[in-house]
C-alpha cells in the first residue's frame, strides 16, 4: 500500500486492517451470538449447526485475533476480539457440559479410582480412628467422668453411666414410634454432612485439624461402647451401630482421609510446587467427597428408616456387614481399568 | 517491558492485576485476575440471595404446613397430617443444605463458571494453569466441588460459630478463636498475587473478570460518513512523531466523542507538529484524518515488522 499522505486520505475508509475486519465481521457476530446463547442456558434455542460450527468459529475468530494483532491497530476491535476469544475458550474448554454425564464416569470408576488414589491417607485415618475408639474407652474406664465430657447430653438421654441394662437394651431395641422417621434421618444426614465437609476442609491445615476431628469423634464412640460393654450388650451395641455405621463411618473415615491427603500434599509436596500440589490433591479429594456426601445419604436412610425395621441383631449384623463388603467392593475391585484413565491424564 | 507486553499492543488500562493466558492454540489472551472489591461484593450479593431464598422456603413451607396442621382439625385424621408435616420438614432440611452447600456449586458448573453475583459485578471462576500466574487448564466439576467445600470452614463455620456466641452474649475465648479463624480465611486473598482464597489454592482455580466488550464501528467507516469538509495531510515527518499509544488513545477521545475532550487534544497535537491550530469546529475532522493517516503508517510500518510503542520511542526507519 502507498503510503503518501494524500493517498492515505482518500483511501481512508479502506484501510487494509478495517477492510480485514469487515470481511470478518460476519463470523465473529456469529460466534458471539452462540456463545451469549450458551452462557445465558438456552441450549435448546440453538440449531445443531450452531453448536457443531462452535469450535471451528472458535478457532477461526481465534485465527482472526493472532492475525489482528500483527497486522491492526485498532484498540476496540482487539478488544473485542480478545473479549470474544476468551468467553468462547470458556465454552469450548469449559467443564463437560453434561452433569449427567459426569455422574456417570463418577459412578462408573472415577470415585473408586480416587479413593484408591488416597489409600495411604486411608490407612492412616482409620488407624487414627481406632485409635480414637481405643482412647475414648480407656479414658471412660479409668474415670466415669470423662464419659460426660465426651457424650454431648442431647445424646446421653438413657444413656448413661450406671444405666440399667434393661434401660440400655430399650435404646437398642424398639421402634421409636413417636420419633418421625424421615425427619430424623434427614437431620441426621445434614449434621453428618457438615461434620465431614468440616473434617475435609480442616485438611488445609495441614491435615492435623482432621485428624482430632476424627479422634473427637470416635472417642464418643469408644465411650459408648464402653458403657454397654459394662452390661454385656457389646454384641447388641455393635449390631445396632452397624446398620448405618459401616457406611457411615467409612464415608468420615474417608473425609479424614481426604483432609489429610490435602494437608499431606501441602506439608511434602516432593517434586511439586506447593500450590500445584495442593491443587492436585484437592481436586481427588473433592472427588472422594462427593462421593461421601452420597454415602451420607445412603447411612442417614438406613439409620432412619432399616434400622427401626430389622429389629434384631443377626439381621442387623446381616444388613451392616454386606454394605462393608459393597463398599469395599466398590471401592477396591471395581473400575481398576480408570486407573489408567487417570495416570494418563 | 516483559516479553508479553512486546507480543501485545501496548494497552491503555494496565494493572497487576494483569496475567496472560495461554490456550490450547498457543493464543495469548489478556486476563484480569478480580479485584477484591468485586470478589467482595459478589459474596455479599450471594448472601443475600441465599439468604432471602432460605427465607422465603421457609415461609412458603410454614405457610403448607399451617395448611396441613389445619386439615389435622377438621378431619380428625392424625395420621395423613401428621406425615405430611413431617415431609414438609425432611423438605425443610434438604433445601437448607442444598442452598447452604448447592448454591455456589450450581451455579458455577454452568457454562458461565459464575454465580447470580459473580455475574453481576462482572467475574468468573476458571482454572488456573500450572506455575505461578499462568492460565489456561480446563476447568473441572472436581475443581468446583473443591473450592466450594472450602467455603464452609472460610465462611459458614465462623459465622455460625459467632451467631451462637453473640445470642449467648458471651464471647470469651472461643469467639475470639473463632474471629481469628474467620480473619485468617477472609484475609487470606490479601497475602498473594494471585488474590486466592483457601478455597481457590486447594482446587487450582482462580476468578477472573469477565469481560463484554460489544463491537465498535470501524473507525474509517465512520470517517467517510463524516461529512468531508477541508481535506487535511499530513507528511511522514508529522505523523512520526506518534506511536501506537498515542493512536489508541486518540482512538478511545475519537470514540467518546466528547467535544471538550477533542479541543485540548487537537491544540495537542497541533502544538507538536507545529501547525496553527484553526478555530473551533472542525477538530473532529482533523483529529479523524490524522487518527486514519497514523495508523495507515504505523499499520504498514508493522507488516514491515517495525513498530513504534510511544512516542518515546525511535522511528522505525
Amino acid at each position: 500500500m502507498p503510503q503518501g499522505p494524500g493517498f492515505a486520505a482518500i483511501e481512508a475508509a479502506a484501510l487494509r486492517s478495517d477492510r480485514f475486519r469487515l470481511e470478518r465481521e460476519s463470523d465473529w457476530k456469529r460466534l458471539e451470538t452462540i456463545v451469549t446463547r450458551i452462557e445465558k442456558g438456552r441450549l435448546r434455542g440453538l440449531a445443531d449447526e450452531d453448536v457443531l460450527a462452535l469450535p471451528v468459529l472458535y478457532r477461526t475468530v481465534a485465527s482472526s485475533l493472532s492475525i489482528a494483532r500483527e497486522t491492526s491497530l485498532d484498540a476496540a476491535t482487539l478488544g473485542y476480539l480478545e473479549g470474544l476469544v476468551q468467553r468462547a475458550w470458556f465454552i469450548v474448554y469449559g467443564p463437560r457440559a453434561s452433569l449427567g454425564g459426569w455422574l456417570r464416569r463418577f459412578l462408573g470408576g472415577g470415585w473408586s479410582a480416587s479413593v484408591r488414589a488416597i489409600g495411604m491417607d486411608i490407612l492412616v485415618a482409620l488407624a487414627v480412628m481406632i485409635a480414637g475408639t481405643a482412647v475414648g474407652w480407656l479414658l471412660v474406664a479409668s474415670d466415669v467422668e470423662w464419659y460426660h465430657a465426651l457424650v454431648p447430653s442431647g445424646l446421653a438421654d438413657a444413656r448413661v453411666p450406671g444405666a440399667s441394662r434393661d434401660v440400655l437394651l430399650d435404646t437398642l431395641f424398639g421402634a421409636e414410634k413417636d420419633q418421625p422417621m424421615g425427619a430424623f434421618a434427614a437431620s441426621l444426614f445434614s449434621n453428618n454432612a457438615q461434620v465431614s465437609i468440616l473434617s475435609f476442609a480442616l485438611g488445609f491445615a495441614f491435615g492435623i485439624p482432621s485428624l482430632m476431628l476424627l479422634m473427637h469423634n470416635t472417642a464418643l464412640l469408644g465411650a459408648m461402647l464402653w458403657l454397654y460393654h459394662g452390661q454385656g450388650l457389646t454384641l447388641e451395641f455393635v449390631g445396632w451401630l452397624s446398620v448405618h455405621g459401616t457406611t457411615e463411618l467409612f464415608a468420615i473415615l474417608l473425609s479424614g482421609a481426604s483432609g489429610l491427603h490435602i494437608g499431606r500434599a501441602m506439608a511434602f509436596p516432593g517434586e511439586k510446587s506447593v500450590m500445584t500440589a495442593a491443587a492436585e490433591a484437592g481436586r481427588r479429594a473433592a472427588q472422594v467427597m462427593t462421593g461421601v456426601v452420597l454415602m451420607l445419604v445412603i447411612a442417614a436412610m438406613l439409620e432412619g428408616f432399616a434400622r427401626q425395621l430389622i429389629d434384631n441383631t443377626p439381621g442387623r449384623y446381616t444388613l451392616g456387614l454386606f454394605m462393608l463388603a459393597f463398599w469395599l467392593a466398590y471401592f477396591f475391585g471395581f473400575g481398576k481399568s480408570a486407573d489408567h484413565g487417570e495416570s494418563a491424564s | 517491558m516483559s516479553s508479553a507486553s512486546a507480543a501485545m499492543p501496548p494497552r491503555l488500562r494496565q494493572s497487576d492485576r494483569d496475567r496472560v493466558l495461554i490456550t490450547p492454540e498457543g493464543i495469548s489472551l489478556p486476563i484480569t485476575v478480580a479485584s477484591r472489591g468485586s470478589r467482595f461484593g459478589a459474596l455479599a450479593l450471594d448472601l443475600m440471595f441465599i439468604g432471602l431464598l432460605m427465607i422465603v422456603t421457609s415461609l412458603g413451607l410454614i405457610y403448607i404446613a399451617g395448611g396441613a396442621a389445619d386439615l389435622d382439625e377438621t378431619l380428625a385424621n392424625s395420621g395423613s397430617a401428621k406425615s405430611a408435616l413431617e415431609f414438609l420438614i425432611i423438605l425443610w432440611i434438604a433445601a437448607m443444605f442444598l442452598f447452604r452447600n448447592a448454591y455456589f456449586l450450581f451455579f458455577e458448573l454452568g457454562p458461565r463458571g459464575a454465580t447470580p453475583g459473580k455475574r453481576i459485578t462482572g467475574i468468573r471462576i476458571a482454572a488456573r494453569g500450572s506455575g505461578p500466574g499462568a492460565g489456561g487448564g480446563r476447568l473441572t466439576a472436581e475443581m468446583v466441588i473443591a473450592r466450594n467445600l472450602l467455603r464452609d470452614i472460610e465462611l459458614f463455620l465462623p459465622l455460625v460459630f459467632l451467631m451462637q456466641g453473640s445470642g449467648d452474649g458471651d464471647m470469651g475465648a472461643a469467639g475470639i478463636a473463632a474471629t481469628a479463624w474467620f480473619l485468617i480465611f477472609a484475609l487470606f486473598p490479601l497475602f498473594n498475587r494471585d488474590r486466592l482464597r483457601a478455597g481457590d489454592l486447594i482446587a487450582g482455580s482462580w476468578v477472573v473478570e469477565a469481560p463484554r466488550v460489544r463491537l465498535e464501528q470501524t473507525m474509517t467507516a465512520q470517517a467517510q460518513a463524516a461529512p468531508a469538509g477541508k481535506l487535511y495531510r499530513f507528511g511522514d515527518a508529522e505523523l512520526g512523531v506518534y506511536g501506537e499509544y498515542e493512536l489508541q488513545t486518540l482512538e478511545r477521545v475519537l470514540r467518546e466523542g466528547r467535544r471538550e475532550a477533542l479541543r485540548p487534544v487537537y491544540e495537542t497535537i497541533c502544538r507538536k507538529i507545529d501547525w496553527v491550530p484553526g478555530a473551533p469546529g472542525d477538530e473532529r475532522a482533523f483529529l479523524e484524518a490524522f487518527y486514519t493517516q497514523l495508523r495507515s503508517r504505523l499499520e504498514s510500518n508493522m507488516r514491515m515488522g517495525k513498530r513504534k510503542a510511544d512516542k518515546f520511542a525511535g522511528d522505525p526507519a
